[in-house]
């Protein structure tokens, strides 16, 4: 049943192109393809191990960075009078980098911040993605700052036997971003399932427990924040090769929030979550933009935030899962021990 | 020489107004374990009181800033009324994401009512400075020090003399014991988050002036409270004010010495470093963190 809802989803998604002609709506679709990316990697930290980053826009901006600046080539000048010149990379290679690149900050992240949690896990990402901002726009020589980098290559597919596919056209990047989102949604669905997804619930669940078992939080907190970071790098490489241009604005904290929206109103913890808030808030602006100012538009963001927390807490899709469950066992036992379990088993 | 003693005259205003924003958020984050994303907004909402007394009412300057003061107060209780209060025991995370819905919505309601257009009010100080053998100083930086340290010593009268401030310590320490000793728990967290916000709507009505008045400007001083809080410790108010004046040090020199550029840096650059190496913050006994 669930194999198949989620083969009618991956065959409707990727039968938009070719019904849509409306190249707004497609451009739409194709940046909220590259949020939902950024989305399931923040849920991977958020629902899964329970640490929220409010930097997660950093690794993505990183990764924008990285994919550009390979595919650009830069020439800085080093202390002592040495010059480090790169000449331009093919795109896919600036793409590799991104995710290495992200994830190695994500390594050193996790390794600094995991000493403390909580609300100061949350400044300590806050002041990193900000740090990286501020370094963005003042590292003029490499960066060009607010000028921003431009004429950002697109990605080519090496296809052997045909030469170069470049893809340029929004029918090609959409399944480039198709693509990507399902083998990041897949590697994520494996992690959870995994004996590692297990140690992250349980010490998501309770950190003294897990410790006393033979969990290494320290270790597992450090490799899901690394694979995290890594993906939403390949998210913001993917949005750099799209827009084209990128300058020190993507680090702005407001496309964090956006993304932390995603997860909570689709369902922190829930693999499908980050997707369907993904879509909503995605493109909820494209739906409100004819009714609303911009300004009112936002204001609509935090209301919905805020009655979202206040009615649906577990957010959309494990709340419509519970309703789903009471639908098709109505005679089983009460809803609240579905719950309570649907909660506390440790997968 | 005389430069350096330039930096520490502009060190000694910014921290003062520094210090307040850090008391407000140290007393809410401490006292209810809130992160408070609101912070920022009400700091906003303090400059923006002063733009509508001073330049659009045409009042006295003198008389805005007590209005400031007194509409961060409202705005912070009705804040704590509608958003915080239905949620009392829900998680952290929970109020923190309801906080940062608050937080965008108000912004983008400034940004709507105002626009986006930098506004200043302009001050009854003379413009000429006052000069002080190699150094100088503006008048209105110099009421914006002596305000500020008006206003640091009455919270803390308040919160060490007074019964309220009392109550208050009481439910820092143990809520629930407070509660059985007969304090009104909800009155407490009501209080302490209208004083919190309070406090940060006077340093926007201080600062306002002094630069200019845009819906954002609250994000960085948001920011900044938090650098402050964390480098004096949960719920210390003294470490609060020793942290703002530590920060304003900082951005002062780095801006100076090292550019301009990465004078905002200064601030989260201190967060990480305290992290690292005294997670429990500066001033603060022994506790557990997280």
């Amino acid at each position: 049943m669930k194999a198949i809802v989620t083969i009618l989803a991956v065959a409707a998604l990727a039968s938009v192109p070719l019904w849509l002609r409306d190249p707004y709506l497609l451009n739409a679709l194709i940046t909220t393809g590259i949020f939902v990316i950024g989305a399931m990697s923040l849920n991977l930290l958020l629902g899964f191990t329970g640490q929220l980053s409010l930097g997660h826009i950093a690794f993505f901006g990183i990764g924008a960075y990285v994919s550009a600046l390979t595919s650009l080539g830069f020439d800085i000048g080093l202390p002592g009078g040495f010059r480090l010149v790169h000449a331009p990379w093919p795109p896919i290679i600036g793409f590799v980098l991104a995710i290495l690149i992200a994830g190695l900050c994500g390594y050193f992240v996790g390794l600094l911040s995991f000493r403390v949690r909580g609300a100061y896990f949350v400044i300590v990402t806050i002041s990193f993605a900000e740090v990286v901002r501020l370094v963005a726009l003042n590292w003029v020589e490499l960066t060009q700052g607010p000028l921003a980098l431009t004429n950002i290559p697109s990605i080519a597919l090496p296809l052997p036997g045909f030469g170069e596919l470049t893809l340029r056209t929004k029918f090609h990047n959409y399944y480039l971003v198709l693509v990507v989102a399902l083998i990041a949604y897949l590697l994520i669905a494996r992690l959870v399932h995994s004996h590692f997804g297990r140690s992250m619930r349980g010490l998501m669940e309770n950190e003294t427990l897990a410790v006393s078992v033979g969990i290494d939080v320290t270790r597992t907190l450090t490799i899901a924040a690394v694979i995290s970071a890594a993906i939403a790098g390949a998210a913001g490489s993917l949005y750099a090769h799209y827009i084209r241009i990128i300058d020190p604005e993507v680090f702005a904290f407001i496309n964090t929030v956006t993304m932390v929206i995603m997860v909570i109103t689709g369902g922190k913890g829930s693999l499908a979550g980050p997707v369907v808030g993904g879509l909503i808030f995605g493109l909820l602006p494209v739906g409100l933009r004819p009714v609303m100012a911009p300004e009112a538009q936002w204001i609509a963001y935090g209301g919905v935030l805020i009655a979202i927390l206040f009615v649906l807490p577990r957010g959309i899709v494990p709340s419509l899962a519970l309703r789903l469950a009471k639908w098709r066992r109505p005679a089983g036992p009460p809803p609240v021990t579905v719950t309570e379990t649907a909660a506390k088993e440790p997968a | 020489m005389s430069e350096f003693l330039q930096h520490l005259i502009n060190m000694l205003v910014l921290g003062g107004t520094y210090a307040l924003l850090g008391i407000g958020l140290t007393l809410i984050f401490g006292i209810m374990n809130v992160v408070n994303f609101t912070h920022g907004v009400l700091y906003t909402f303090g400059a923006y009181i002063m733009f509508i007394v001073v330049q659009q009412l045409g009042l006295n300057f003198f008389l805005a800033l007590p209005v400031a003061v007194l509409a961060g107060w409202l705005l912070g209780a009705a804040i704590e009324l509608t958003l915080l209060r239905p949620l009392r025991g829900s998680d952290i995370d929970t109020t923190m994401l309801v906080m940062i819905g608050a937080w965008i919505a108000m912004q983008s309601g400034t940004l709507w009512i105002w626009g986006g257009v930098a506004k200043s009010v302009t001050t009854p100080f003379p413009e000429a400075p006052l000069v002080l053998g190699p150094v100088s100083v503006s008048w209105l930086r110099l009421f914006v020090l002596a305000a500020a340290a008006m206003l640091i010593l009455v919270t803390y009268l308040l919160i060490n003399k007074t019964s309220l401030g009392r109550a208050m310590r009481a439910t820092f320490q143990d809520h629930d014991t407070a509660s059985l000793m007969g304090v009104n728990v909800d009155m407490i967290y009501t209080s302490t988050f209208a004083i919190g916000s309070s406090l940060a709507a006077a340093a926007g009505a201080l600062l306002g002036p002094v630069y200019v008045i845009f819906p954002q400007m609250g994000d960085l001083a948001a920011v900044k409270a938090f650098a402050i809080v964390i480098l004096g410790g949960l719920g210390n108010i003294t470490g609060a004010v020793i942290g703002g004046f530590i920060l304003a040090l900082a951005e002062e020199l780095g801006a100076g010495y090292v550019s301009s550029g990465y004078r905002d840096a200064m601030g989260f650059l201190i967060i990480i470093a305290v992290l690292i190496f005294r997670p429990t913050g500066l001033f603060a006994r022994a506790e557990r963190v997280g």
